[in-house]
Parts: C-alpha cells; structure tokens; sequence
C-alpha cells in the first residue's frame, strides 16, 4: 500500500502531505505561544508595577534585570542559524550536497551557541537568587523562554538527525529528501519567529 | 517550491542575504530604542512594529510564504486571526474592568 | 467496536510479508486497527467513569450510609466501613468529568470513529500519516494511564473538579500533579490526531470527491479537528504554566494574600485565578463542539440512510457548520459570568452566545425536516439517532437561559448546569456514538448485531437516562449547588426537591442494568453474529459501496474509487434502485 501525495503534490492543492502537515502543526504552535503569550498580557496589565519587586529591590524595566546584550547576540545568533538554515535547502535544490552538510553543520553549531548563551543567562540569574518563584515576571520569563529553549533542543535533535542519519535518503530519494529539509527548516524558522517576538517583549518593554 | 531550476534558487539566496541584512539592522534598531527609554506606549508600539516586519520577513522569505499555496496561505490567516482574537479579548476584559490603567490613563 | 477479530481472518492469507502479532494488533499502523484500538479503549474508558458517577449517586441518595455490596472493596482513606468520605465523593466528580470527556467521548468520536470511517468515507487507502496516528493513540493511552494511576498516589486523584479552577487545584495534593501530566499526554494525543486528520481530508480524498461531495460525517471530522488543533494548544500552555506553580512555587494563578486554612500562603503573589479560567474555556467551550459534532455528523449519516432521502439543506449544514467553528472561539466567557467581569465583554459574550446557538438549530432543524416524507425504516442505529434529535434539542434549549448573565447568575453552579450539559452529552452525544456502533459495526466486524437486544438497550437507555438528568433541570431551579456531597440534606431550600435524589440514583443503576445487553450483544455479535453484506444498510456513501466489510487490510479498498456523485443521493428518479452509490458509474453521460 502507498499513501498518495507523500512526495508529489496534489494537483488541486498544489501541496505535498507533509507541507500540510507541519503548517498544521505550525498552526497549533502558533496557539500554543499564543496562550502563553496571553497569559503574559494578562498578568501584566493586572500587575501594579512591572517587572516590579525581586529580592526587596524594585525594578522599573526588564532591561534592569535581564542581560539585552547577551540576548541581542542570541537573536542574531538564531536568525543567523536561519540563514544557514535556508541555505541548505537551497543547496539541495541545487544538487550541491557538500555545500548542504557545511550549511547544516553550521546551523547545528548555532543551535547549541545560543543554548550554551542562553545557559549563562539563566546561570547569572540563579546565582543572584532570581528564580521563577521571585515573582510574576521571572516566571513568565523563564516558562517563555524554557519552552522556547526546548523547541530549539527538538529543532537541534532533528536537525541532527538529518545531518547524520537521515541523509542517507539523498541516495536513494533525493527529491524527498530535500521536501524534508524544506519541512524541518519550516519548524526551524518557526522557532526563531517566537524569538523575535520574545525577545522585545521580555526584554525591552 | 522544490521544482527550481539553479538559476532561480540562486536569485533566492540573494534575497535571503538581503533579508538577513535587513533583520540584523532592524535587531539593532530595536535595541537602540530599548535603551532610549522611551514611554510605555510609544516603545510598545515601535517594538511590536519591528517585530512584525522581522516577522513578516522571516515567514515570506524563509518559509516561503511569499510563493505559497492558497490553502497553507489561508491556514496562517486563520491561526493569526484566531491569535488576534485571543490577544485582544485577554486584554479588553481587564481594560473592560478596571480601565486603561496600564497605559496611565 | 470489536477485538481482533476485527481485522479479517479472510486476509490472513493476502498479508505476504508476514507482519507479527505486535505489529498488527498493537503497535498498528494501519487506521482500522487503531481505530478499534481507540474504540475498545475509550468503551472501557467510559464504563469506568460511568461506575464512579454509580458511587457517587449512591452517596447523593444515602448520604452517610455504607456502600453495600462492594463497600468492603475500598481502602480505610477512601471509604472507611463503606462509607464514602468527602475527599473520596470529590476524587470520583473530578475524575467522572474528566474520564468521560477525555477519555471516553472525545477518543470514541474522534479517535475511534473518525479513523475508523473517515478515510473509508473520502477514498483513501490510509491516514496520510500512518506512524502518528499509531503515535497518536499510544499518547492517548499513557496520558489514560497516568490520569488511572493518579487514584493511587498518596491523598488520591485530583480532588478540583474537572475544569480545575485555581488556586484550589494549585493547593491540591500530588493527584492533580498527574491529572495535568496526563493532560499533556492526552492533548499532544489529539494535536497529533488533529493535523492527521486535517492531511487526510484535505489531501487524500480519493478522485470526483470535492469538498462538497463529502459524506456530513466527514465535514464534522473536519470541523471538530480544527477545533482540536487551535484550542487546545492554550489549555497545554495553561497546564504547564499550572504545573510549575505546582513544582516551582511561581504563582501564575496566586492571588496575593490567599488564605487557606487561616495562613497565608508562602507564594510571591501577584497571580491571577481568572487566566486559569480564561485558558481553560478558551478550551473547553470548543471542547464542547468536539464532543457533539462527531455526534451529529453520526446521526446524519444514520437519518440519510435509513429515511432514505437526501438530507435536507445539506449545504447550509455545512455552512453551518464552518461557521459554528468559527463562532466556538469567541463565546468562551459565558462560562464566566459570575467572575465580576465588566459590561462590555458581558454583553460582547452573551450576544455571541446567542449566535452561536444559530448554526446549531439550523443543523438540528435540518435533521428533523430530512425525516419528512421518507420512508424510514426503524433499525436499531435509527432508533438510536432519532433519540439525539429530541435529547440535543432539550440540552441546547436548557442552555439558552445559562448564556445569558441574568439567568445565569442564579442557575450558575447548580444541578441544572448538569442537567443541562448532560442532555447535550449523555442522551445526545453517547446516544449518537452508541448509534454509529450499530450503524458501522457490521462494516467492521463483517457481522451483524441482535435488532431485540439492540432495541431492549435503546428503550432502556433512553428512558432511564430522562430520570437522571431531568430532576436535575428542576432540583437547579429550586438552587441546590452541584457541589454538595450530601445532595443537599442539610439546606432547607434543598427539602423540596431532595427526593430526586433517589430517584436519579436508581435510574443511573438501572441505566447500568440497561447496559448489559449491549455489552453482551457486542461481544457475542462479533464471533455469532450474522454475516453481514458489504453494504449492509444499502447506502450511498463509499465506505458501504466500494469497500468491502470488513475492509481490506492494507489500503481498504481492492482498487481506490472514483466518486461521481453527492453523498445522499438516495430514491433519485433517474435510478432504479432506492440508492445510488457515489461510485457507481453514471449509465449516461449526461449524468452529474
């Protein structure tokens, strides 16, 4: 038995099963930061003060308290790794699959720079004693950007794969193959799109 | 979008240049602005614009959306429609019940 | 509906690579057998959250008095001496709801149904992602696990209700823990689910099938998975935010200054209970469509067939049913009326609750003028199906006075919201699955089942299901709280109308009594039953006329259909037999 459409797109739709499938998936990630996004609105505009008192000291911005220059090198990081990104499904397209490893490797390499920034981040906020139990901005603080650290990881872990493993398909399907690169830099490219919004949010306003 | 010949996919990569460039710039902008400390509401506004534009750049050329499908064209709308719905309810319910205190009104 | 037995002995021989026991029974990857799997699962997942509603009804009509019979069963911190303890009373109410929606009406609509059918019913040789749908369901099945195992960790099962409002849930002891790990597991169920479902309609209906030939049944999968895929992403953000105020002492739903017995609470504050509130209805109230479309689409499917007639206004059904999706989105607050909120949102939620009870009557009404003038025929899926008309109709009526603030305010929290809700998913959903099982389990199975156990099951179903929720309707307007665990003994306002109780006690046991012939009918059909035809039922759609019963084993059909026609083209003019099949192939060209 063969499911219809899973390399060829159908006609009337002009899309393959997968591109559906992830811009579905995409969709409901979107509701998923949406929520806590919400939830980020909602506390704030209920809150008297923002970022407001952590440790007896108050704050009047997020930039008091949270390090804009380390997550400024972390937004460039990750749309830089976005560009790598593109780039190796480009080169697949263009049948270069030397070119595809060093632009995948690299996009890998930038995935783990911006958690080990992101590690020192949440470490200098440890070692002051800022945890998520503080208060309502550190909290909101450190569940957006855990979940979004955890969507990189999983970014990274398939990256990973079809840096290794799974380029063992370019043989045999290279059509398919570069379809799911295109898919796995669909989520990629999600991923740093919650960033960019994440970023002004927590850390400039 | 994988039907390409090499000549189109290299016009691509350019754009893809251009849209980082365009990015980094507007990355910087919206820190330079951070730290002008501008009041709430102005800096909400330039923050959130930037944003949406680095967006927008991103979905439109990274992820193609530019030279998509109609039917994953409209699943974005429906789930930005949806999110914007969300947004504003959250927010109207509280300014509905105790005013527009958090833009110092 | 059924076991192994399912899957066809007659293609044991056609398998040629030689799949193992593991491979084809349990970790399946074609959609026939895990929609068995999700069937038997959610069957036995409702059973059991039936028997904790049959505890708890026994404490409502006997405050104080031992269980008897099974009394003895139950350990000293639960029911000492048979007597049921107040903490055990709300383990089983949050745990009831709970079970019942999630993991027995959600997973035998969607997951059972809607894979069984949905691809037979578009064409399709399989879901167009088979690995995780089988992914899907083994998600569904440790998310009912843990929500299982949470009964014995230390203090039991989540004790705050099945919407689980803050900060009472947040204080709770380790059950509610595991409720929202369980949660996780069985919302990342239906989000893998719903984008499966979506693909497959959206990708592989099979050729002539355009979106406005599909069956009613797969329009409302369609719908309901959308419903899935937006909505619950923010109950997921909503359990991982109640979660770290559970494992991480933030307080994202703390209030600041909460008291509980006579302390203050050690949290930094500053939280708020209503965003709890918001995220979960933003949830459940789509949620609530997701229990009771799969259930219309069911019904129509049985009201077409089996009247023999085309449904009427099948388009405007669909449009409204697009529509109620839509609409789903922006009513969630009426379920919050009386948390202080302000005129404008007040007035904003009421008037879309209105609205939206539009599409809903436009559908039912549709239903009941389909019936005109056919020439029905009274089988046991009919019965079923003429039974939800009636049933949704006094749930969706019962409801108007709860989304409108004024009527609300007094109702709100007491046993008519029960019997409200109820109506709309016990006799009106559950009737409606119950229906499709008599309907599909001949497709499945290649079997029939008994028409007079069938017919002793439906008249006793129905029957003893309007004595339990109708006192409901009437002990709510007298005021007594849906919370009591004495059922209200103690209030003088209750005194009136406290001898329903009993009366509702009884009519659940014997709702349960109702239900044995059905199970014995179930298992007994599947083995003795009598053989069915292909298209038993003589119908239209292409899971009846071009797919065998029981289906192929690997792609359903012996060659993918090609469909000429509307879903419902039952005593056309132009065509002798009282059904024309959707791919059956014109006689003349001019034809469609």
């Amino acid at each position: 038995m063969q499911i219809p459409f899973t390399v060829a797109p159908r006609p009337d739709t002009g899309v393959n099963n997968a591109k559906i499938g992830v811009w579905l998936f995409l969709a409901s990630e979107v509701m998923l930061f949406g929520g806590l996004f919400s939830a980020y609105i909602f506390l704030r505009i209920g809150a008297p003060e923002w970022p407001g008192e952590i440790g007896g000291h108050m704050y009047e911005r997020a930039s008091d308290i949270l390090n804009v220059p380390l997550a400024t090198l972390n937004t460039i990081i990750l749309i830089g790794s976005s560009v790598t990104m593109v780039m190796s499904w480009a080169s697949l397209a263009m049948k270069r699959f030397d070119r595809y490893r060093l632009y995948m490797g690299a996009t890998i390499a930038l995935g783990f720079a911006f958690l080990i920034v992101k590690a020192f981040e949440y470490g200098e906020k440890f070692s002051h004693g800022y945890l998520p139990a503080e208060n309502n901005f550190l909290a909101i603080y450190f569940v957006l950007t855990g979940l979004h650290g955890l969507h990189v990881i999983g970014g990274i872990i398939v990256n990973m794969y079809f840096m290794w493993p799974g380029a063992r398909m370019w043989k045999t399907d290279p059509k398919r193959f570069t379809n799911r690169i295109e898919i796995a830099g669909l989520y990629w490219h999600f991923v740093d799109l919650v960033w960019i919004f994440l970023f002004p949010t927590i850390y400039l306003l | 979008m994988s039907e390409h010949s090499v000549e189109e996919i290299k016009k691509h990569v350019r754009v893809y240049m251009l849209v980082f460039g365009s990015l980094a710039v507007l990355t910087a902008v919206t820190v330079v602005v951070g730290y002008l400390e501008l009041p709430f509401v102005p800096a909400l506004i330039v923050a959130l614009l930037i944003a949406t534009v680095k967006a927008g750049l991103v979905a439109a050329y990274f992820m193609h959306l530019v030279s998509e499908e109609q039917v994953i064209r409209s699943l974005v709308w429906l789930s930005l429609g949806l999110l914007l719905v969300m947004f504003l309810l959250f927010s109207v319910y509280y300014v509905d019940q105790i005013g527009l205190m958090i833009f110092g009104f | 509906m059924a076991d192994h037995a399912a899957v066809p002995e007659g293609h044991h021989g056609e398998d040629v690579h030689h799949t193992s026991f593991w491979r084809k029974y349990i970790f399946s990857t074609d959609h026939k057998v895990i929609g068995i799997q999700y069937g038997i699962t959610a069957l036995l997942f409702l059973l059991f959250g039936f028997s904790l509603v049959m505890l708890m009804r026994w404490q409502l009509a006997y405050p104080g008095e031992p269980v008897p019979l099974i009394g003895w069963l139950f350990t000293d911190d639960t029911m000492p001496g048979g007597i049921m303890l107040p903490e055990f009373y709300n383990q089983l109410g949050a745990m009831h709801g709970t079970i019942m929606v999630f993991l027995g009406i959600v997973p035998l609509a969607v997951g059972a149904f809607g894979n069984y059918i949905v691809p037979l019913q578009i064409g399709a040789p399989d879901m167009a992602f088979p690995k995780l749908n089988m992914a899907s369901y083994w998600a569904f099945f440790v998310g009912g696990v843990i929500m299982l195992g949470s009964f014995f960790v230390p203090a039991g099962a989540a004790k705050a209700g099945w919407t689980s409002y803050a900060p009472l849930s947040v204080i709770e002891s380790m059950g509610q823990t595991m409720w929202l790990l369980g949660m996780v597991f069985l919302i990342t169920s239906s989000l893998l689910g719903a984008v499966n479902f979506l693909t497959t309609i959206v990708q592989l209906r099979a050729e002539g099938m355009t979106f406005m030939r599909m069956p009613f049944f797969v329009w409302a999968q369609f719908i309901t998975s959308f419903l899935l895929l937006l909505a619950f992403p923010p109950l997921e953000a909503a359990a991982f935010l109640q979660l770290s105020d559970r494992l991480l002492d933030t307080s994202f739903f703390m209030p600041s200054g909460l008291v509980v017995s006579g302390e203050v609470v050690d949290v930094a504050g500053g939280g708020s209970p209503l965003l709890w509130q918001h995220l979960f209805w933003f949830l459940a109230h789509p949620e609530v469509y997701v229990l009771v479309l799969p259930a219309m689409g069911i019904v129509a499917e049985i009201i077409a067939n089996n009247s023999r007639k085309p449904l009427r206004g099948y388009k405007a059904m669909v449009y409204s049913l697009i529509f109620l999706g839509f609409m789903s989105f922006i009513v969630w607050a009426h379920h919050m009326f009386i948390t202080g909120m302000g005129q404008a949102m007040s007035v904003f939620f009421q008037t879309t609750t209105m609205i939206i009870s539009i599409p809903s009557v436009i559908i039912l009404t549709a239903l009941f003028l389909s019936l005109w003038g056919g020439s029905i025929r009274f089988t046991t899926p009919m019965l079923f199906a003429l039974g939800f008309l009636p049933m949704f109709g006094i749930g969706g009526l019962t409801g108007l006075p709860l989304g409108l603030a004024p009527t609300d305010i007094p109702l709100h929290d007491t046993y008519y919201v029960i019997g409200h809700f109820h109506y709309v998913v016990a006799p009106g959903t559950i009737l409606a699955l119950m229906a499709g099982i008599y309907y599909w389990f001949p497709k499945m199975t290649g079997r029939t089942m008994n028409d007079t156990l069938g017919k002793i099951h439906f008249w006793g179903t129905i029957v003893s299901m309007n004595f339990i929720f109708f006192p409901m309707l009437i002990q709510g307007m007298a005021g007594v709280s849906r919370r009591l665990y004495d059922g209200g003994e103690i209030y003088a306002h209750a005194q009136d109308v406290i001898v329903y109780n009993e009366v509702m006690s009884i009519a659940s046991w014997v709702l349960f009594v109702f239900q044995i012939p059905f199970i014995v009918n179930l298992l007994i059909s599947l083995k003795k039953g009598k053989a069915a035809t292909d298209n038993h039922w003589d119908a239209t759609t292409i899971e009846w006329s071009a797919a065998p019963s029981p289906p192929v084993g690997h792609g359903n059909f012996h060659d993918l259909p090609q469909v000429y026609r509307d879903p419902y083209e039952y005593s056309h003019p132009d065509h002798d037999e009282d059904y024309w099949p959707q791919n059956a192939p014109p006689a003349e060209a001019s034809e469609d």
